[in-house]
């Protein structure tokens, strides 16, 4: 049972191949069915994100090259020179193919460490595999334990808790202030992309009421369209100040949109209630007076990069606890590896054992033509008797081995003693 | 020391470990674990003021030391509903030291002899335990004011190290703290009336003028304040929290100066 990965992604490839390189849904399905079809791998599966392209498989057991084999098919299916293509491909086989993969899973081998989306992304790869059968017991296996990993690395740290985007810094904020974003409000100012950014995040975490107001009414409403929220006229701004719990502003205006008057007048109006201002604009769209007023929390772009600058920093810190998860569960997954080959070994030699104890009893006893049928076959269970007790039940105990090392080292010396096939278990 | 007392600050001490330890790593399990030991906690503490009160129907209200040791008990009890309630165990690592101090300060002194009948009796336990209760709910509320007053502060001057990241919202800090004065208040209206009760069963008066009942009233109205200013006018958030520190120094007041110096026959509760 052999493991092999081949791949390329943001640090071994330029976007140009990468691009080149990524497979549709479509695509997918089709390279893992031909892989299959044309017997380079029995077992395999295709993700492919925005930053990399790998190739999951288990090869049939007589393969000889496999990795080779799936290069050169990932070029011919993408008609690139493999000459080129090979230069940025990594390999992996077996525990260090496990281990990259849970590294992918934790997020710890994306551009921005931690990001949640590729726990998806594999979820879904490996979803549209298992629908295809295209995945067989290892890469099932190894794919729902990535899952797990993914799911523990990012419950049990840090890494992928405090924000590393400014738009998403402000949604978190909020959560630091209000809580739960449900029951609350927020305005938006200015329908660019930072804007719509943000109220994505806001939607994601159950905000309330989403209002968005723009100079230019039509692209307010585009956008409200687009996010489900209300358009607010942006002469009337005064008049709804009262309303959000939040603000959040990315206008390009050279003076400040929200006066201290007008939020003063907004505080009164809403007898105090947290406001959190988030100001993305530069120059600043919120005048620096209002951080005086009770119950105020301004925040703007410059306290937000730092924000994101720390975060960056502590998800760096959190790397070796992520990293000591892997190793839990990729030794994990070596346990139940080596428990099935231990298995396919104890079964190999029992019918090797098998297959010797007939060879023998018909040569020794041709001789012997006065033995009953029942005498016959009383010998061969006696035996098969002698050899469970004298080998086979070792042989099993085998299976139950709680040291890995151990368990590798006596499937081997199984293997070489009864001159099993590496790959012929 | 009592074996009880013992491992009642075991049981505390591992939970404050295990708070800390969810504060600085967010470990869910260790979260856990620090529940499950406050709860172990509280039944190795209720069996020690069970034996200090000498294993019958009361409550150990004899002397100061008796009196802390009540006070530390309920105080953890209603964190710990407090922490089931609102779902929300950040503020432990917060809550235990104080359990711990209290726990500790209860061992300083001496066992007082038993008062007399017919002093005793289960009403007078239960007016006792209400009012502490009382006490130890506004001395959360006051925890978690001050905590909410740090959180403000860090949030409004955008100093954001780990700590705004770990400890609740604002607006969660703000619910929890209303809802345990919000017990604190029920529990001190509860026993102020079975204190009238039994006073009135035993001397056939309502009112003796005695300074802790004025301190008390005071207390009552302190705290109601709070709730109402909180929750309807503007001085909602920071203001409310500091009158909520403010207010529980009231309470020291009568806890201490009041039951020591002033009060004829509240001495220690």
């Amino acid at each position: 049972m052999e493991i092999v990965l081949i791949g390329l992604n943001h640090r071994t490839a330029p976007v140009e191949l990468r691009e080149r390189v990524s497979f549709t849904p479509d695509q997918a399905q089709r390279a893992a069915e031909q892989l299959r079809s044309r017997g380079i791998l029995s077992e395999t599966l295709v993700l492919s994100t925005c930053n990399r392209s790998e190739l999951y498989g288990v090869p049939p057991e007589s393969a000889p090259d496999s990795a080779g084999a799936m290069e050169l098919f990932l070029a011919t299916f993408h008609q690139i020179d493999p000459a080129i293509l090979n230069s940025s491909l990594y390999r992996r086989r077996d525990q260090e193919a496990v281990r990259h993969l849970f590294r992918v899973a934790a997020g710890l081998d994306s551009m921005l460490l931690g990001e949640a989306e590729i726990l998806g992304q594999v979820r879904e790869a490996y979803r549209i595999a298992l629908d295809l059968g295209a995945t067989g017991p290892v890469l099932n296996r190894m794919f729902q334990n990535a899952l797990e990993v993914g799911k523990r690395v990012r419950t049990e740290t840090d890494i992928g808790k405090r924000p590393v985007s400014v738009a998403f810094a402000g949604v978190k904020l909020a959560e630091r202030i209000f809580g739960s974003l449900r029951g609350h409000s927020a305005l938006i100012l200015g329908a660019g992309a930072t804007g719509e950014q943000v109220m994505e995040h806001l939607r994601d975490r159950g905000i309330s009421g989403l209002r968005v107001a723009n100079r230019s009414r039509e692209r307010a409403r585009e956008l409200a369209a687009r996010t489900g929220a209300e358009v607010v006229d942006w002469e009337a701004l005064d008049a709804v100040l009262e309303w959000p719990d939040m603000i959040v502003s990315s206008v390009s205006s050279p003076e400040p949109v929200l006066s201290r008057q007008m939020l003063e007048r907004a505080m009164a109006a809403r007898s105090n209630r947290s406001l959190l201002l988030v100001d993305l604009g530069v120059p600043r769209n919120v005048a620096p007076g209002a951080a005086d007023l009770y119950n105020v929390y301004l925040y703007d772009l410059d306290h937000l990069a730092e924000i994101v600058e720390q975060n960056k920093k502590s998800r760096q810190d959190e790397v070796p606890r992520a990293e000591a998860i892997i190793q839990e569960q990729v030794e994990k997954f070596q346990h139940w590896q080596a428990g099935v080959e231990a298995g396919a070994v104890v079964d190999a030699v029992r019918a090797r054992l098998v297959n010797d104890r007939e060879t023998f009893l018909r040569e020794r006893l041709a001789d012997w033509p006065q033995l009953s049928p029942q005498d016959r076959s009383r010998m061969a269970q006696l035996m098969d008797e002698l050899l469970s007790r004298v080998l086979l039940d070792r042989a099993e105990s085998l299976k139950g081995e709680r040291d890995l090392r151990r368990k590798l080292q006596n499937v081997e010396a199984l293997r070489d003693l009864f001159r099993l096939d590496r790959d012929q278990p | 020391m009592s074996l009880l007392v013992i491992a009642t600050a075991l049981c505390y001490a591992a939970a404050l470990g295990g708070y800390a330890g969810f504060l600085a790593t967010s470990r869910r399990s260790l979260g856990r674990a620090a529940t499950l030991f406050v709860g172990g906690g509280l039944v190795m503490h209720c069996l020690a003021l069970m034996e200090r009160s000498g294993w019958g129907k009361s409550m150990p209200y004899d002397d100061l030391y008796g009196s802390l040791l009540l006070f530390a008990w309920l105080l953890s009890a209603t964190y710990l509903g407090l922490e089931v309630f609102h779902r929300e165990r950040s503020v432990g690592a917060l809550v235990m030291p104080v359990v711990l101090i209290i726990l500790a300060l209860s061992q300083a002194g001496p066992v007082a002899a038993p008062m007399p009948p017919p002093g005793r009796g289960p009403l007078l336990a239960l007016h006792i335990t209400l009012n502490v209760l009382g006490y130890a709910a506004f001395a959360l509320s006051f925890v978690l004011s001050v905590i909410y007053l740090i959180q403000n502060r860090l949030l409004r001057h955008h100093r954001l190290r780990t700590l705004v990241w770990r400890f609740p919202a604002l607006e969660m800090l703000e619910r929890m703290s209303r809802s345990s004065v919000a017990v604190g208040l029920v529990s001190l209206l509860a026993g102020m009336a079975l204190g009238v009760v039994w006073v009135s069963r035993i001397y056939g008066t309502y009112w003796s003028g005695d300074p802790k009942e004025i301190i008390t009233l005071l207390v009552l109205v302190v705290y109601a304040g709070y709730l109402w200013l909180g929750r309807t006018t503007a001085w909602r958030g920071a203001r409310a929290s500091a009158l909520c520190v403010v207010n529980f120094l009231v309470v020291l007041f009568s806890y201490s100066v009041v039951n020591l110096y002033l009060s004829d026959f509240h001495r220690f509760f």
